[in-house]
């Protein structure tokens, strides 16, 4: 078997939010096409720590980081990378599906015309590719220039990770992908991030463990700032380390 | 393929390989009863060991699948028969170890009218027959093969209950042939309790797919008489 290489790393990293500690001593190495899920109660610091690695959070005030983030080896934090230049490598979806108020089309290639890239026919060809990744093309090839705002919920959710892949990132952020989707849409998403593993490393923050048990490979347990267990996902729902884990795990919290 | 049916299928294909691994079991345990092959015997006794390497290997998946997918409805019932299959399908393996331990003791083949009076060769080839269509049964999600298999028990239990007045004339005729007797009779013994697993696990493919409790059902039939 190939040994995967590991695609995202944190090493000794705290976070704050002026005086208060949010992240404390991470460490963590995520493989390559591989889902990992963050789990925890709320304030734990799960999404706090999701959004570091594309650097959602640098515009916070008082927001700070020690230690380093690692993308393929390479420090994002570094005076010397460009952020715009992370995110085209680090796409991240949101909690709340976030359409532009714009056709179906325009929302898919807005990365690549911000990019500069005005040839008709590649945006096309970029558009059907993502649409048809994010499991999308068949219900909206029709109406491509149709309003994003008009699609359901799901569908709006599945066109944000088709607007996400477009500009060929190699990470996927999801926080909360499918918490304010019905169940059918959201067994179409958890079914997405399983085929795009294949070609994306998947970082997932949800409050459904049962989410994470279906879809990750690893699963991250974090508590007041702190990673508690992080292992294979099997591990962690049939036998975790920490009592701590446990509870939170079977329900059992506080 | 949905992730949590590209699951269950590797559940059933393992199951379906350990199935495999048993019956030849059970027909190695039937040839080396008819050579009185000590050699196949011995390998017979040492090959229990990877039956019980997918006993473990399955229950862990199921443990898995369970902590992973919280299986619902005609899934939850699927993986619940996988677990009890499982545990039959290892103890049919444990039943013709056993045989294979009695073969041991056989000095030379049976005597042919041993074989005749006991029926013990059509009893074990019938018994191996159901087990192979259990298979079917299961593969192919077909509880009405499966409750054929419940009606066919029945046979070699006719058998076995008419065994011990057989061999124990056989033993007063020829009183040099004992051990060999009670190795036949111990064998029949054996190949009944075969029946009765294969009926377990046809009942568990009807729960499966029928969402029907079947097991029982005779004893509750008994206590009304």
């Amino acid at each position: 078997m190939n040994k995967k290489t590991t695609k995202l790393e944190a090493k000794e990293l705290n976070a704050y939010y002026g005086d208060f500690h949010a992240l404390k001593s991470i460490n963590i190495a995520m493989e390559e096409k591989n889902v990992t899920a963050f789990i925890g109660p709320s304030g734990c610091g799960k999404s706090t720590f999701l959004r570091t690695f594309n650097r959602m959070n640098d515009y916070i005030d008082g927001f700070r980081t020690e230690g380093d983030i690692l993308l393929d080896g390479r420090d994002i934090y570094a005076k010397d990378v460009r952020v715009d230049e992370l995110r085209k490598e680090v796409g991240m979806v949101f909690q709340k599906p976030n359409p532009f108020p714009k056709s179906i089309f325009e929302n898919v290639v807005y990365g690549l015309k911000i990019q500069g890239i005005k040839n008709k026919s590649v945006l096309e060809e970029a558009a059907e590719k993502s649409l048809r990744r994010s499991a999308l093309w068949e219900e909206v090839k029709d109406k491509l220039n149709q309003s994003a705002l008009a699609l359901s919920g799901g569908q709006q959710q599945r066109l944000c990770i088709a607007r996400a892949l477009a500009i060929s990132p190699s990470v996927l952020l999801m926080d909360e992908p499918a918490s304010a989707l019905d169940p059918l849409s959201t067994a179409k998403i958890e079914e997405l991030i399983y085929e795009l593993k294949s070609e994306y490393t998947i970082v997932i923050v949800t409050h459904n463990m049962q989410q994470a048990g279906r879809v990750s490979d690893h699963t991250a347990f974090f508590y007041m700032g702190e990673l508690v267990e992080f292992s294979k996902t099997k591990t962690m729902f049939t036998s975790p380390q920490d009592n701590r884990t446990q509870n939170y795990i079977t329900g059992r919290f506080g | 393929m949905p992730h949590i049916d590209v699951e269950l299928e590797k559940l059933k294909t393992k199951l379906l390989e350990m199935w495999d691994l048993v019956e030849y079991q059970l027909q190695s345990g039937h040839d080396a009863m008819l050579q009185a092959d000590q050699e196949l015997a011995k390998q017979i006794i040492k090959r229990d060991r990877k039956v019980n390497q997918f006993d473990v290997k399955i229950d862990r998946m199921c443990e898995n699948f369970f902590a992973l997918f919280t299986p619902v409805a005609v899934d939850l019932r699927m993986v619940l028969a996988v677990l009890k299959i499982n545990a039959n399908l290892e103890r049919i393996g444990d039943t013709a170890e056993g045989i294979a331990r009695f073969v041991k003791k056989l000095d030379a083949p049976v005597s042919e009218p041993l074989l005749e009076m006991t029926k013990v060769v059509p009893m074990y080839e019938e018994a191996i027959a159901m087990f192979a269509d259990c298979r079917v049964a299961f593969k192919t999600n077909d509880p009405v093969l499966a409750k054929t298999l419940i009606k066919r028990d029945r046979a070699l239990d006719k058998i076995y209950r008419k065994s011990d007045t057989i061999v124990t004339k056989f033993m007063a005729d020829n009183p040099e042939k004992i051990s060999e007797a009670l190795a036949v009779l111990s064998i029949i013994k054996k190949v009944e309790r075969v029946g009765d697993q294969v009926t377990n696990i046809a009942e568990e493919i009807i729960f499966y797919r029928e969402a029907k409790v079947v097991k029982h059902k005779q004893d509750k039939k008994k206590k009304k008489d």
